[in-house]
């Protein structure tokens, strides 16, 4: 940036053409690998076809999720277009132990950690409300209310330290990972679980995937500086990494976590990337930006420069592409059927669980509902 | 008079506001370019530009905290909440903040704020989007409390509640949002029906229905089926929560004997008991019949595929006037 640019930047001016952000990159959107001073890591030929299968896939099922909503089959779906890289990445870059609190968009996430993906359907069909066991799984439930999870995470890592899972073993030693996204930065519970992780030294990654909108705002409406550059305030580490680049994402995330993991407290990771699709179904995203921008993140999506990566190192063909695609397909497709034959609750059962011991107002309530329900039958 | 849905009149009722007063600030989430999430603040940027149709960050407490100093500052801030549920960050500065400046201050300066808040269920939406957080706020000295059920009252009754001196919590029944109905958009704002006052809607001398907001309509479904039955179903809409307006409430049941309250809020500690405990005060020797109450259970609200059971409904009203009828 030029002194000028600088300055018109501070005062919120508008720049001469679209950012250019640093960050870690280790694979060109042309497909080019590229090497980092500070993250590298080595892929074995099998893992670089699993991390382009793992995209492949989640993107396909994303799309099966999306057209069930409007085939009115889902209430509402919240798409990860265009964020595979980063979901994929990070997904991968966990250790079985470790911990992750997703938002609602981490279905990425959610299938690296092995989860089955019809999981979070039940939410976004509208017969549950998550349902899974979130210790169990390693994988907390879907939260909606923005960055509330944080905090969650956090408390959680707090944990891990008390319990004395903090160390150099790194089969053992456990971290966490907070996903959350660029518009959530503005949350207090996200600067209140910064300062958290910070005081604690909790072992945490603090994931935030910047897909540049919060429904229709732009991120100037959040900060004013690079969302990882505010880390320094809190006294971690921030790290900008590319979002449409699985390999570095899962470099940069891989080495915070197990920085984390060994007790150097928490990163913050900014993954650099853009929500190709609407916030959810509910949203009409041109109503807020141009096509010339979605064109723009196009070029740059993450798929193809895996693809085009695994071209010109010559370990795959177009037989694997070919697979890759039909397995994907065959995973969509039983997803559908799965959540086709998903079957509405029990209206009763929505007086379980209310209590761990359980209260009298509610039995009370089921047993009136269920006689009021009961003078209906045989009346049709 | 126009044909409008509930949503377009809220619409006009702030432009209108907008244009009567140059203090008038939206404050919200997606408010400005989108115009919210259900359009209510349409087209309102692109008029009165970004300076007073305000798209803030993803920050609740920080929405209502700083339309805390914009007020002191003199601007009337109109604030959006984007969905029921997630009022609670805010909840902080609201409960301890907004509705004690002017007490604390001794009256010396007041927060002439709006807190808009589209609320209830009945939209088959995800958790956190269909909540009824009224009695909250109701309980807390220093709010008002009011609930349109109607395009003409929305019209309104959002233009009274900016013009108004008193922080406002205004919930706005969002199921309903795409109702129609006729508005005199004509009219002068002076000839409105007083904001803190519950209105007579539908005349019966059998029984009174009592509600507001969205379930203002089943109840007058309710009604209508009720007098095929030959029973001559009164319906008030509350429409002002706090302070509640109980004198139409205690007339109608001096005449009637019998009372039935209804929201979709869960029933424990709920506006429907503050309602029943007045009826009760006021109204016992013409009381036929204790006054009862169909609520939303006690439960956190259920998903979407079941909310229709939770949901009171016309048969669940009716259940309660066949009760009510019973003693």
């Amino acid at each position: 940036m030029t002194k000028v640019e600088r300055a018109a930047s501070r005062r919120g001016g508008k720049r001469s053409g679209p950012p250019e952000p640093e960050f870690v990159q280790l694979l060109t959107p042309e497909g080019e690998r590229v090497s980092h001073p500070d993250y590298s890591v080595d892929f074995t030929d099998d893992e670089l076809r699993g991390l382009y299968r793992d995209l492949v896939t989640v993107r396909k099922l994303d799309a099966e999720a999306t057209a069930l909503q409007r085939q009115g089959e889902l209430g509402i779906w919240a798409s990860l277009l265009g964020q595979e890289a980063a979901q994929v990445g990070s997904g991968r870059a966990l250790r079985k132990q470790d911990m992750a609190f997703p938002t609602y968009r981490e279905h990425g996430v959610l299938y690296c950690r092995n989860i089955d993906p019809i999981m979070p359907l039940g939410l976004f069909r509208g017969v549950d409300q998550g349902g899974w066991d979130p210790v169990a799984h390693r994988f907390n439930m879907y939260t909606i209310v923005i960055g509330a999870q944080t905090l969650h995470a956090t408390g959680y890592a707090m944990g891990i330290v008390k319990d004395g899972k903090v160390g150099d073993d790194d089969e053992t030693s456990e971290a966490v990972i907070a996903y959350f996204g660029d518009g959530a930065t503005s949350q207090g519970d996200v600067n209140e679980a910064f300062i958290f992780g910070s005081v604690y030294n909790a072992p945490i990654v603090f994931f935030c995937q910047n897909n540049q909108y919060a429904i229709s705002e732009p991120l100037e409406r959040q900060t004013r500086i690079p969302l990882y550059q505010r880390a320094a305030g809190f006294g971690f580490p921030g790290i900008r990494v590319d979002g449409n680049d699985v390999l570095a994402t899962y470099a940069v995330t891989r080495a915070a976590l197990d920085n984390a993991r060994h007790g150097q407290g928490p990163t913050l990771v900014e993954a650099y990337t853009y929500r190709m699709g609407a916030h959810t179904t509910s949203d009409d995203p041109t109503r807020y930006r141009v096509a010339s921008e979605v064109e723009a993140w196009q070029a740059k999506d993450p798929i193809v420069r895996m693809r085009k990566l695994l071209e010109k190192q010559g370990i795959a063909d177009e037989a694997f592409f070919a697979a890759v695609d039909e397995q994907a397909k065959v995973e969509a497709v039983a997803l559908r059927e799965r959540v086709l034959s998903m079957p509405d609750p029990d209206p009763v059962t929505m007086f379980d669980h209310v209590y761990p011991n359980g209260s009298p107002l509610i039995d009370k309530q089921r047993a009136e509902f269920e006689t009021y329900h009961a003078s209906f039958e045989g009346s049709h | 008079m126009e044909t409008l849905t509930l949503g377009k009149s809220l619409n006009l009722g702030l432009r209108r506001a907008m244009e009567d007063d140059s203090k008038v600030l939206i404050m919200g989430e997606d408010v400005g370019k989108l115009g919210g999430v259900f359009r209510i603040t349409d087209g309102l940027q692109k008029d009165f530009g970004d300076e007073r149709v305000i798209d803030t960050p993803l920050a609740e407490a920080g929405i209502v905290g700083t339309a805390i100093g914009l007020a002191l500052r003199g601007y009337r801030p109109v604030v959006e909440i984007q969905f029921d549920g997630f009022v609670y960050p805010a909840y902080d500065q609201i409960v301890c903040q907004v509705a004690k400046f002017h007490y604390r201050s001794r009256g010396k300066v007041s927060l002439p704020m709006v807190i808009r808040i589209p609320f209830g269920g009945g939209i088959g939406a995800v958790e956190h989007h269909s909540e009824s957080p009224e009695a909250y706020f109701s309980h807390t000295a220093g709010l008002k409390v009011v609930a349109c059920s109607n395009p003409s009252d929305a019209y309104w009754m959002i233009q009274q509640a900016i013009a108004s001196d008193d922080p406002i919590i205004f919930f706005e029944p969002k199921r309903r949002y795409w109702e129609k109905g006729e508005v005199d958009t004509a009219a002068p704002l002076s000839s409105a029906y007083p904001l803190h006052s519950s209105r007579v809607l539908r005349s019966g001398g059998d029984a009174t229905l009592l509600a507001y907001g969205p379930m203002v309509r089943t109840c007058l479904d309710a009604a209508t089926a009720a007098a095929e039955d030959g029973r001559n179903l009164e319906v008030i809409d509350l429409r002002s929560l706090s302070p509640l307006d109980m004198a139409p409430v205690f007339e109608s049941v001096r005449k009637t004997g019998r009372a039935v309250v209804v929201h979709e809020a869960p029933g424990n500690i709920g506006l429907g008991a503050e309602v029943a405990a007045r009826i009760t005060e006021e109204c016992f020797y013409s009381l036929e019949a204790p006054v009862l109450r169909v609520t939303g259970y006690d439960i956190p609200y259920p998903a979407s595929r079941v909310e229709e059971e939770f949901l009171p409904d016309l048969d669940r009203v009716l259940e309660a006037v066949d009760r009510s009828f019973g003693f």
